[in-house]
Formats: structure tokens, C-alpha cells, sequence
């Protein structure tokens, strides 16, 4: 598989007075192009900071980042962000709440790759495609917009930037078990697009994802395939994380 | 019977219209049990939770109905004597939004002096020793007392809310999505937690509210589905798993992520569509407009009633 994104031994140290925190140790891995790669790990274990490493919203203290082959320093921030987008955990201070819907996609669509002399159509476009109509929603303020509306609107703006790597960092711990599913739908209809999907709930990442990564206090502990690391986890920390997802049929608390 | 809702309407009075939250509601929660309150965001679980301690903070207005708590009718009582005698210590309060509503000023020891002062007169000391043993039996350090809550994580800063609400050792806990913002090995934790005060009989009866079905399958001896300010659907936990007759029912267990139960990634189950606006009046089923199910029969109101020991508003029924 073509690599589109690779990490060699990036490392983030947060120093805080005489306190040193390796919130990200040696974390080295690839991603496939149009893969769905998912790290999991619980609160704390450092998967937004790899996350933020990635966006180029923090600066790493060893190691490097490749997209594309290229160093990630490398690239001018806007070409970067052209290509590697991401959603957040939080839809309800993702957005502006000075601008309408339509303007932030008309921004949305301003800074891709992919400009269009009629934003109007792609922006309907997108935003039905996430399952919300059009006129609705276009004039409205994001304020307005309930959360699960907010997380589409996200996921809209995505398509319509089409980057090559979407990092989703909790895209559906804000959100109703029911609207959830409608969430991951529309993550999966993105196809082509690779994506890192950032969550601590392993059954999620079991859902949708082709190779999981488990992270644990900085470190990634373990890799594979969903099913290999459901039934066959080497790593003690993989073992209690599938031990602690809720399960209909097993006794749990 | 510890508690019984009957008819309790409640509404929110803005100026643009009146918002039926809860409408029409009955249950009630006997001693030693566990009922749990499933639905989805905006169906009025948060404010059925609170109108139950009969406490209407405006623009919130009662409505209807009563709640007899113990055989006492908590409308016959005004708020200042509601929050001496009845809430904290018979029906308390696990706050949905918990991670923030500890005083980042104050250490946890202060605001647990706090709780002590407005219903009893007991020395501080002993005040100490109780807050201690509390956090004791959540298993938090005695260290907590000193901290503030900034200092804690966010499981730690959930046990700590939940031993500040049972402090005063109430006969009804009402737990408003005690975990929503924790991971899975924390929420594993707190609800454990949960569990065990239970059993240690720290509390009597316990009212759970949460979106993730999953989790009450594993606490509550009874579930009560919510839909758009109404009670759908009502009986005993195994039943409702084993063959859920409301359709919002079989979508939220449809809607269970589980390892091991892989579904093909195109067919994960979803529920299309909103709930109502509840600002209009709706006379028919609320959720018609979901359905998979619906057709004109359904263009009718729904009432509920008893099916197959259960209670359940859809009069399809076993046909779908």
C-alpha cells in the first residue's frame, strides 16, 4: 500500500517548571493511503498531542513526520492544511458563531485545493449530503444548531476541502448513541480520503477501522488488524481496554 | 413504593412559545431498585430528573401532575423547605455537567463542610470523618479533601461529586449521565463505583439517565425509554433487550457499538431524522416521522398501555 503519511520516532516533552512531561514517546508508524487507521487509548494517554503534532499545532521535540514523503516543516501551513484537515471532539466550539453556515463553507471552499466558480451548488451539495437540507440551515448562525447538526456541518466542511488526511479526534464522544451511527456513515462515505480516527472507545474503532494503534502513557503499545486485536491482544493494556468497552451479553460492572 | 410520578407535565415558558418537556409521565421506583431512563439529547431525561425533586427553576413552570415521595406529596411543600428536608438527604443529585460543578475556588473538604452545614449540626471534625469515610468507600485517598478540583482528573472529579450527593446518606439517588464525559475505563470505574454503593445500601433506590442503553443494561433492574418529553416504552431490563415492542426501543439497541458483533461497515444501524419540535403540538405519534414502521394507523394518538407486562405507546405492536 502507497504510504501517505509516516511518523519516525516523534516525541513531544511538555516542561513545566522542573516537571517534564513525555506526553508523546518514540511514536513511529505509517498510514496507507485511503486507510482508516484508529488510535485508541484512554484520557490522558497522549493521542490528541500526536494528534496536534500532526496538524502542525504543536512542534515535536524529536523525531520527524512525513506527508507524502515530504517533511511535514517543509510545506507552507496553508498548502499543509489544504491537505491534512481534522475534526473535533467538541461541535459546539468548533465554529464561529459571527459567520452563517454558508459563509464558513464558502471559506471552506476558499482555502482547498479545489475552487469553484459556482460555490453555491457545491455548498448545497455538501451539505445534503450530510443529511441536512439546504435551506434550513444556510442562514443560520452555528449557535443555532444543535450538536449533532454541528458535527454534519464538520463533516460537510471536510467535503468540501477534500483533504488527503482527515484526523478526527473524538468525532462522536459528544453525541447520542442513535445520532452516532449516522456520524460514522457519513465519516465512511468519505472514502478516498484516509483517516486517523482518534477515540477511547475500542468498540468504535473496532467498527470502522482497518488497523487500530493502542496507545498507553506517550507510548503505542500495539498494532494490527481489529479482529487480531480483539481476539488475540498481546499487550496487557490492549487486554483491559477490551475488557472495559460495555458488552450486551457479558457480565461487565 | 419510594416514588411515584403521576401525569407530571412541565414546560419551559419562553417568549417565543411554550416547550412541553416532560408531558403526561408515570412511573414510579420502589425500594432497592434501579430504574433506568434512556433517550436521546433534548427528550426531556435531564429535565424529568429535576422535576422530580419538584424544583422548577424558571423559565421551567410545573404543569401538571404530582410526585409522592414516600407517600408525601412534595407539592405541598415550598422550595426552602423542599431543599432543608427533602433534598440531599432523601433524593439527591448527581449533576449531569459534574466536571464542572465543583467550585474551583474551594477545596472538596470546604464544599462537603458545605453540604454538612445546611442540614445538620455536627462538629467539623466529625464532618472530616465522614467525608473521609465517603470517599473511602469510592476509593479516593484521603489526600482528595485537601485538593481542589482543577487538581483531579476527570474520573477522580466524578467520584468525588458522587460521594459529595450521597454525603447525607439519601433513600433516592438521581444520576443524570454520570459518566457521558468520561473514557470507557473510567465510566467502567465510576459505575462500578455506583454499583457498589448501592449494594453497601449507602443509598436505597437509584434513578440512572443515560443515552448509552449499554450501560443501563448493566444497572438497572427496570428501563424506561424517553422520546420527545414522553415514556414510550417501560419494563423490566431482560425484557426490553430480549424484544424491545416499541420501534425508538429497537433503534437505540440497534444503535449498540459492540466488539465482536461486526456489522458490514455499510450497514451500521442509524436513525434518520430529528425528533419533533416540541414547541407545536403534536397529537399523533412523535415518532412518526422516523419510523421505519409508520403508516396512516399510526396518525393517531398513542396511548400507553400495558402489553405483555410492559408498558408501551405504539399500538402496532407485535406486528412489525
Amino acid at each position: 500500500m502507497e504510504k501517505i503519511f509516516e511518523c519516525v520516532d516523534l516525541c513531544k516533552t511538555f516542561q513545566k517548571g522542573r516537571k517534564r512531561i513525555e506526553a508523546v514517546k518514540n511514536a513511529s508508524f505509517s498510514i496507507g493511503k485511503g486507510e482508516i487507521i484508529s488510535l485508541v487509548g484512554e484520557s490522558g494517554s497522549g493521542k490528541s498531542t500526536l494528534a496536534n503534532l500532526m496538524l502542525r499545532f504543536l512542534k515535536p521535540t524529536g523525531g520527524e513526520a512525513f506527508l507524502d514523503g515530504k517533511k511535514i516543516e517543509d510545506y507552507r501551513k496553508k498548502e499543509y492544511w489544504k491537505k491534512v484537515q481534522a475534526i473535533f471532539q467538541d461541535p459546539f466550539s468548533s465554529f464561529n458563531d459571527f459567520f452563517s453556515v454558508k459563509k464558513i463553507l464558502e471559506r471552506a471552499i476558499k482555502i482547498s485545493s479545489y475552487p469553484s466558480p459556482d460555490p453555491e451548488e457545491r455548498i448545497r451539495e455538501a451539505v445534503e449530503a450530510v443529511n441536512i437540507r439546504y435551506e434550513e440551515i444556510c442562514d443560520k448562525k452555528p449557535f443555532e444548531l444543535s450538536g449533532g447538526q454541528k458535527q454534519r456541518l464538520m463533516i460537510a466542511r471536510i467535503y468540501l476541502i477534500k483533504p488527503e488526511l482527515l484526523i478526527a479526534d473524538e468525532p462522536t464522544s459528544m453525541i447520542d448513541a442513535v445520532l452516532r451511527a449516522g456520524i460514522l456513515e457519513l465519516l465512511l462515505k468519505l472514502r478516498g480520503t484516509t483517516i486517523m480516527l482518534i477515540t477511547h472507545d475500542l468498540a468504535l474503532a473496532y467498527y470502522i477501522s482497518d488497523r487500530m494503534l493502542i496507545m498507553q502513557n506517550g507510548r503505542i503499545v500495539e498494532e494490527g488488524e481489529p479482529q487480531k486485536i480483539l481476539e488475540a491482544p498481546e499487550h496487557p493494556y490492549t487486554k483491559k481496554l477490551i475488557e472495559d468497552v460495555p458488552k450486551l451479553s457479558e457480565e461487565w460492572l | 413504593m419510594m416514588l411515584e410520578v403521576k401525569d407530571l407535565s412541565a414546560s419551559y415558558v419562553l417568549p417565543e412559545g411554550e416547550i412541553r418537556a416532560v408531558d403526561d409521565v408515570s412511573f414510579s421506583v420502589d425500594e432497592g431498585e434501579i430504574l433506568g431512563i434512556a433517550g436521546e439529547s433534548g427528550c426531556g431525561k435531564s429535565t424529568l430528573a429535576f422535576s422530580i425533586s419538584f424544583l422548577f427553576p424558571p423559565p421551567l413552570r410545573h404543569v401538571g401532575g404530582s410526585v409522592l415521595f414516600n407517600g408525601k406529596d412534595l407539592k405541598n411543600f415550598n422550595d426552602r423547605e423542599l431543599r432543608k428536608e427533602i433534598l440531599g438527604t432523601k433524593i439527591s443529585y448527581v449533576p449531569q455537567s459534574s466536571m464542572n460543578s465543583l467550585n474551583p475556588t474551594r477545596r472538596v473538604k470546604d464544599i462537603a463542610f458545605d453540604i454538612f452545614r445546611a442540614h445538620m449540626d455536627i462538629s467539623e471534625k466529625e464532618m472530616y470523618e465522614r467525608a473521609k469515610e465517603r470517599l473511602d468507600l469510592l476509593s479516593l485517598p484521603e489526600s482528595v479533601l485537601n485538593m481542589y478540583s482543577v487538581e483531579l482528573s476527570g474520573g477522580m472529579k466524578q467520584r468525588v461529586v458522587i460521594a459529595l450527593s450521597t454525603l447525607l446518606g439519601p433513600e433516592l439517588l438521581i444520576a443524570d449521565e454520570p459518566t457521558s464525559a468520561l473514557d470507557v475505563s473510567s465510566q467502567r470505574i465510576v459505575l462500578k463505583e455506583l454499583k457498589k454503593l448501592f449494594k453497601d445500601g449507602v443509598f436505597k433506590s437509584m434513578i440512572i439517565i443515560s443515552h448509552e442503553l449499554i450501560i443501563l443494561k448493566h444497572l438497572a433492574h427496570r428501563i424506561a425509554i424517553m422520546y420527545a418529553g414522553e415514556l414510550v416504552e417501560v419494563g423490566e431490563t431482560e425484557r426490553i433487550f430480549k424484544e424491545p415492542l416499541h420501534p425508538y426501543t429497537k433503534a437505540l439497541i440497534g444503535s449498540v457499538l459492540e466488539p465482536g458483533k461486526r456489522v458490514e461497515r455499510e450497514k451500521i444501524p442509524s436513525l434518520p431524522g430529528a425528533p419533533p419540535d416540541l414547541r407545536e403540538k403534536i397529537t399523533w405519534c412523535r415518532f412518526y416521522d422516523r419510523c421505519p414502521f409508520a403508516d396512516e394507523k399510526c396518525k393517531r394518538k398513542q396511548e400507553l398501555v400495558e402489553r405483555d407486562g410492559r408498558l408501551v405507546r405504539c399500538e402496532r405492536g407485535k406486528d412489525i
